[in-house]
């Protein structure tokens, strides 16, 4: 995974560092490694933007020169991209649960995220996760619309012994989370994890329809689930749920099926959210609470 | 299809290019710029795009102007052939060769929407007039089978599936030996999502394979993938050959550029395309359509398309003539009711060539809809001669017809004075010739 990112990275390592570039070889270079970012899939936009990041820091450097010292060249590429993502602690949550337990109220988490990106199972899997931390869980099946999406979280859900709380197609999805929170407060439970129906981020209106039941539910985080394989839209997504709906960390989902993770960049790049997880495999288990690091390390920038 | 934005980004380089007096290096060089970085990001591979640049540098640089050949036109027309080239230059048909049932393998990488396209294909062949059926052979994603029946039982769709069995291959046997009892014309097998590095879920997939023998191998490819489309569609194309593929959520902001990508991975060709939530929300694949959003030329071939598919007795003729205002009122209605069946009023007029069609406030939109619902009342209750000469209808005609359909006298007069406003419209001779330009590319 991510392998090509790393070598891209060290291509452009080893070439600042052994030789000394012209003004237009500079220019070359980067746009080689423009292209490089752009065949790992980090989205147009953001190769720009880490690009011309490069280029002043690079004229800033240049000056001093860098007499083939390895140490600062990795610096300088590792700040262009570090800067793109930022890592929340997965005991964020832990802690807010133990604040909010103290006060009898659970911890309530919203899933966004558009069709497809993998909320569903992302959710069993933070629920799973949550649990193995000592923390209970129970579900919210709030995506009413999607044809087999209840039964989707109610099998998977309760294979796994999670209580799901559900209605009917077509029933108000803000009722069935105001009804899972209530069912939790009086159980007692940590954590209220709602999922909802995928959307798309051009449809104007199912992005407010989204915020409505933000400002209803009042969730302690929204989290977005974007699919690590997706390409230039990943910007567009992220940015149009942020806007719109507002987000509070990300979770990159199907790490594992040989994303480049150039999506991580373009998402963190659009929102400036930090990623909490990533989806790394089909077990439940298979949930990463240091992606930041992953993706860092496979750049051989940790 | 969405191409909106990338169509603006190659008017603007197009625009640029022109203003230079001749095709020089430079032109040409920021022309192509413009065209690779539009198509990077519309998800189309690097590779890709790089050496569909250096074709269409070359071929500007060396080709020569045809008289009576604008460079606007010649450079279009380059771009044009080139990304033909790449998708093919008739939309594919779907035909089963007189097999049956015809087999149809449904594969895909997880989320990219392989149920959703199961009951859509299902839906559009069926209103194409084959008898359809579907087996649910997705033994991991929990509610795959209940996705289906709820969305085809209303449709009355036969899907067979055993939720609660693990055995995909079994599954598909019987399904397929369940279904014959409908007499049908094509099974369409939906499978479990999987991806390259899952090396069981792909062995799982030959295995399926070779149990059912399908005919066609259809890949459902994201519309949202980036630069991994290709390597993704080539490892299924390793193990199950892939026939041809259907590219889903072409509503997003993304252009589906790696399907492009798998196209080129496997030969197969692009025969459909997701465009919405709704099961209708599904059209053929049409390569010149798609290429000509690209380049910002509306076309309205894939609207002709979209009509005759929709099992409407609209011939292309008749769109033609109404289109040049050769109809009648009765003509007028028909049409706009059979359009109005095609789907939500927007996203016909947003690819009709008129201009400012697609900006035309949601609350308009929703009056015209309720409008034509009226027209069609009113003109069940005329005459042939009064459907014929709209101008014989006085105020105790209009109070007679307006009473038959159940509308205000107004309504009748507002639908008299729009057929003749629409007529003088269609005459229009600048109107006409924007037209007449559509048709070309």
């Amino acid at each position: 995974m991510l392998q090509g990112l790393k070598k891209v990275f060290q291509d452009i390592a080893e070439k600042i560092r052994t030789t000394t570039l012209s003004d237009e070889e500079v220019e070359k270079t980067l746009q080689t490694f423009f292209s490089q970012l752009v065949s790992n899939d980090v989205a147009v936009e953001t190769a720009e933007s880490i690009v011309s990041g490069l280029r002043e820091e690079l004229k800033r450097v240049r000056v001093g020169r860098f007499n083939g010292d390895r140490a600062v060249v990795r610096q300088i590429l590792r700040r262009a991209v570090e800067d793109k993502i930022k890592q929340a602690d997965a005991r964020i949550l832990l802690e807010r649960a133990e604040r909010n337990m103290g006060a009898g109220r659970p911890t309530v988490i919203m899933f966004v995220g558009p069709n497809g990106s993998g909320k569903t199972t992302t959710v069993v899997k933070l629920a799973t996760y949550l649990r193995s931390h000592g923390y209970s869980v129970i579900l919210a099946s709030a995506d009413t619309f999607r044809a087999g999406a209840i039964e989707q979280l109610e099998t998977l859900g309760e294979r796994e012994g999670f209580i799901v709380v559900k209605q009917g197609y077509g029933a108000d999805a803000t009722a069935v989370a105001v009804d899972a929170v209530n069912r939790a407060r009086s159980m007692r439970a940590h954590f209220v994890l709602v999922d909802t129906a995928g959307r798309t981020e051009t449809d104007r209106g199912l992005l407010e329809e989204m915020k409505k039941m933000k400002r209803v539910l009042n969730p302690d985080f929204v989290i977005y689930v974007g699919d690590a394989l997706t390409g230039n839209a990943a910007v567009e997504q992220a940015r149009q749920f942020n806007s719109v709906v507002g987000i509070d960390y990300v979770i990159l989902a199907k790490l594992d099926a040989d994303a480049r993770g150039g999506s991580a960049l373009s998402i963190a790049h659009a929102t400036g959210k930090p990623l909490i997880f990533a989806g790394v495999g089909q077990d439940m288990k298979d949930l990463d609470d240091s992606p930041r690091e992953r993706v860092l390390s496979s750049l051989d920038l940790a | 299809m969405v191409a909106s934005q990338l169509a603006k980004t190659f008017k603007d380089v197009l625009s640029r290019f022109l203003a230079s007096p001749s095709a020089d290096r430079q032109a040409v060089e920021e022309l192509v710029r413009g065209i690779q970085r539009a198509l990077l990001v519309s998800d189309v591979n690097v590779e890709l795009v790089s050496r569909l640049s250096d074709r269409i540098r070359e071929r500007s640089l060396s080709e020569k102007l045809p008289p009576g050949v604008s460079r606007k036109d010649a450079v279009l027309k380059i771009v044009y052939e080139e990304l033909a080239s790449l998708l093919g230059s008739r939309p594919p048909k779907f035909s089963t060769g007189g097999k049956k049932p015809y087999i149809i393998m449904l594969l895909g990488i997880q989320g990219a929407g392989k149920t959703t396209t199961a009951a859509k294909l299902a839906n559009y062949l069926k209103k194409n007039g084959f008898k359809v059926g579907v087996v649910c052979a997705d033994t991991y994603r929990p509610g795959a089978f209940q996705q289906l029946q709820q969305l085809l039982a209303p449709r009355d769709i036969p899907v067979y599936g055993e939720p609660d069995s693990k055995d995909s291959v079994a599954i598909a046997v019987k399904g397929i030996r369940e279904l014959a009892a409908h007499d049908l014309d094509v099974v369409i097998i939906d499978t479990a999502g999987r991806h390259k590095e899952q090396s069981t879920l792909m062995e799982e997939m030959k295995m399926l394979e070779k149990a059912i023998k399908p005919d066609e191998n259809l890949l459902v490819i994201d519309g949202t993938i980036g630069q991994q489309a290709g390597v993704h569609a080539k490892s299924f194309h390793e193990n199950t050959r892939v026939g041809s593929i259907i590219v889903t959520k072409l509503d997003t902001s993304a252009k589906g550029g790696g399907a492009l990508s798998a196209v080129s991975a496997t030969g197969a060709q692009i025969k459909f395309i997701g465009v919405g939530e709704a099961l209708e929300d599904f059209e053929a694949f049409n390569p010149s359509g798609y290429i000509a959003s690209l380049l910002g030329v509306p076309d309205i071939e894939s609207l002709v398309e979209r009509v005759k598919l929709a099992e409407l007795e609209v011939s292309e003729e008749k769109a033609k003539a109404l289109l040049s205002g050769r109809f009648t009122l009765e003509d007028m209605v028909n049409q706009l009711r059979e359009m109005k069946k095609l789907g939500p009023l927007r996203k016909i007029l947003s690819k009709l060539p008129l201009p400012g069609m697609a900006d035309l406030p949601e609350e308009e939109l929703e009056k015209a809809e309720e409008r034509i619902k009226k027209w069609s009342a009113i003109i069940q209750s005329m005459t042939a001669e009064e459907k014929s000469n709209p101008q014989i209808v006085d105020d105790s005609r209009a109070r007679r017809i307006a009473r038959g359909a159940g509308v205000s006298e107004r309504d009748v007069k507002e639908l008299i004075r729009n057929y003749q406003l629409s007529r003088k419209m269609m005459k229009d001779r600048r109107l006409r010739h924007v037209l007449r330009q559509t048709k070309g590319i």
